[in-house]
């Protein structure tokens, strides 16, 4: 068990080097989801006066999307990175390695759970410039664990689809997921002001529950409610695309 | 030079066909941002100072197709940028063929896509229950003004390709891209934009082409906003064009 975690850690540690080594790979990264923060409470700020936003500020209501954009977007890029270590090779000297392929697995999720923390903290740091309230700490700690949780399970999907195509240019896949998981929610309107079609959508997205809990914590503040059905949705998505991403690894190479 | 140019964009749109994982972002971002903000912001035509409308649809099938032309030139210009780097360009220099045609045909050939892009969008639009408020003739219009919007574009691509000679560095332009969108009136009308995208927008020739392209669709026949469209996107193509040839003339005279 210690030997598997080391294998974990170092892979996670390989990640995260990447950020310190390649510093421009992560700028697309951060600077996606910030000007989608800035262009999105610019265009439609005065969407927010509609009645059933709980807040004038269009930021405020849009500051857990554009979080969890970035944390999608790292997500993907964690796929788009496995599949160029596909391409070169080393994915395959990684195989041979004495380690179970579970472990190699969480050690590529594990480091995008820690690479979201850069976008993630960038973005805060943006939303608070621009005059959304500090939603306390107790809510600001579940919303980055939720951010977290999220980057983990749409690099799971990255993964799945970096196992399947084996090529980096499969990456517009792996976005157009994150994206759509994303967007496809609350993410501009209260439930009651969507179209229905994408209200009929929106209530089977589990990404919904984790967006709306996260809006609370910067609107209100946080219930147990709110916590659990959003740590259930994620534990949810991670254990769907952790399964997929498991049976792709088991498979590759067979 | 013509013969030269329509052979060159024969090649790039073989190859753009060839290759869909490059051709299907140009539609596909644009489209899932066209649903969401349909679906999720439907509501906001109630808003004060909104201009009536049948529908969001028919608002926002304008911003599709500029976000979706915009991409058709980061395209261009990463298809200039990747033949540089595989050294199909230095190839075509020392070919007896004008040197203006090797600019001019990868650009036709982002015209040519854009009138496929406007196409789809029309048809989504006209799926979902868009209506066009100007008739066929609307129709024209816009496909017109998608193709100028899409030279125009492609002209910038092909321009920074040839400056920066990477195709990673192309790809890098995609956020500004994305900038130039939100501070223009695409998405939403200029009057309900929050300050400083109200004013910059004022500005920004994107608003126009962006209102060109709205107004047969949501509005009517005003030849005033129509024709700035043009204006805008023709002279968008003009100093893009000239720019790209510039930057390919430059470009030659630092191999001598």
């Amino acid at each position: 068990m210690t030997a598997e975690l080391r294998v974990t850690w170092a892979l996670m540690r390989r990640g995260l080097n990447e950020v310190l080594r390649v510093p421009g790979a992560s700028i697309p990264g951060i600077l996606a989801p910030t000007i989608f923060l800035l262009g999105l409470s610019a265009v439609f700020s005065e969407a927010a006066q509609l009645p059933g936003y709980g807040t004038t500020d269009f930021t405020q209501f849009i500051v857990p999307v554009s979080l969890l954009q970035g944390a999608g977007f790292t997500g993907a890029a964690t796929g788009v990175n496995l599949a160029r270590d596909i391409e070169r090779g080393w994915f395959d000297r990684l195989l041979l390695a004495p380690a179970p392929r579970s472990v190699v697995l969480l050690g590529i999720v594990g480091s995008a759970a820690l690479r979201c923390l850069l976008p993630v903290t960038f973005l805060l740091l943006v939303a608070f410039a621009l005059g959304v309230p500090w939603p306390g700490v107790g809510d600001l700690v579940v919303c980055i664990l939720l951010v977290m949780g999220f980057a983990s399970a749409m690099a799971c999907w990255g993964t799945v689809i970096a196992l399947r195509f084996q090529t980096q240019q499969a990456a517009p896949l792996m976005q157009a997921v994150a994206f759509s998981a994303v967007l496809f929610t609350t993410a501009y309107a209260p439930m009651e002001l969507l179209a229905d079609w994408l209200q009929v959508i929106a209530t089977i997205n589990p990404t919904t529950l984790v967006i709306d809990a996260m809006r609370d914590g910067f609107i209100t503040t946080m219930s147990w409610y709110d916590i659990w059905t959003a740590v259930l949705a994620i534990a949810g998505m991670m254990i769907f695309f952790g399964l997929l991403a498991v049976r792709g690894m088991r498979r590759l190479g067979r | 030079m013509t013969r030269a140019s329509l052979a060159l964009m024969r090649r790039a749109l073989r190859n753009a066909f060839r290759r869909p994982q490059f051709l299907a972002p140009l539609v596909v971002f644009p489209t899932l941002f066209l649903a969401v903000n349909t679906g999720g912001l439907e509501a906001t035509t109630a808003l004060p100072g909104f201009p009536e409308v049948e529908s969001f649809l028919d608002f926002q099938l304008a911003s599709a197709i500029v976000q979706s032309t915009m991409l058709g030139g980061v395209s261009a210009g990463i298809a200039m940028a990747l033949d540089i780097e595989a050294g199909f360009f230095d190839r075509l220099v020392v070919s007896p063929i004008p040197r203006t045609a090797i600019v001019m045909g990868r650009i036709g050939a982002a015209g040519v896509l854009g009138s496929l892009q406007v196409l789809w969008f029309l048809a989504i639009g006209f799926i979902f229950g868009a209506q066009m408020a100007t008739g066929p003739g609307g129709v024209l219009v816009v496909v017109a003004l998608g193709v100028v919007a899409a030279v125009a574009f492609g002209a910038f691509g092909v321009l920074i390709a040839l400056r920066a000679r990477s195709a990673s560095t192309v790809q890098g332009i995609f956020p500004l891209v994305i900038v130039a969108l939100f501070l223009s009136s695409a998405f939403f009308p200029i009057e309900l934009l929050s300050w400083p995208a109200d004013v910059i927008a004022e500005y920004n020739p994107i608003s126009y082409l962006a209102e060109g392209l709205r107004e047969p669709i949501a509005f009517g026949w005003d030849a005033k906003i129509i024709l700035e469209g043009f204006v805008a996107g023709l002279a968008m193509a003009g100093i893009g064009i000239a720019l790209a040839i510039s930057a390919l003339r430059g470009r030659l005279q630092a191999a001598r």
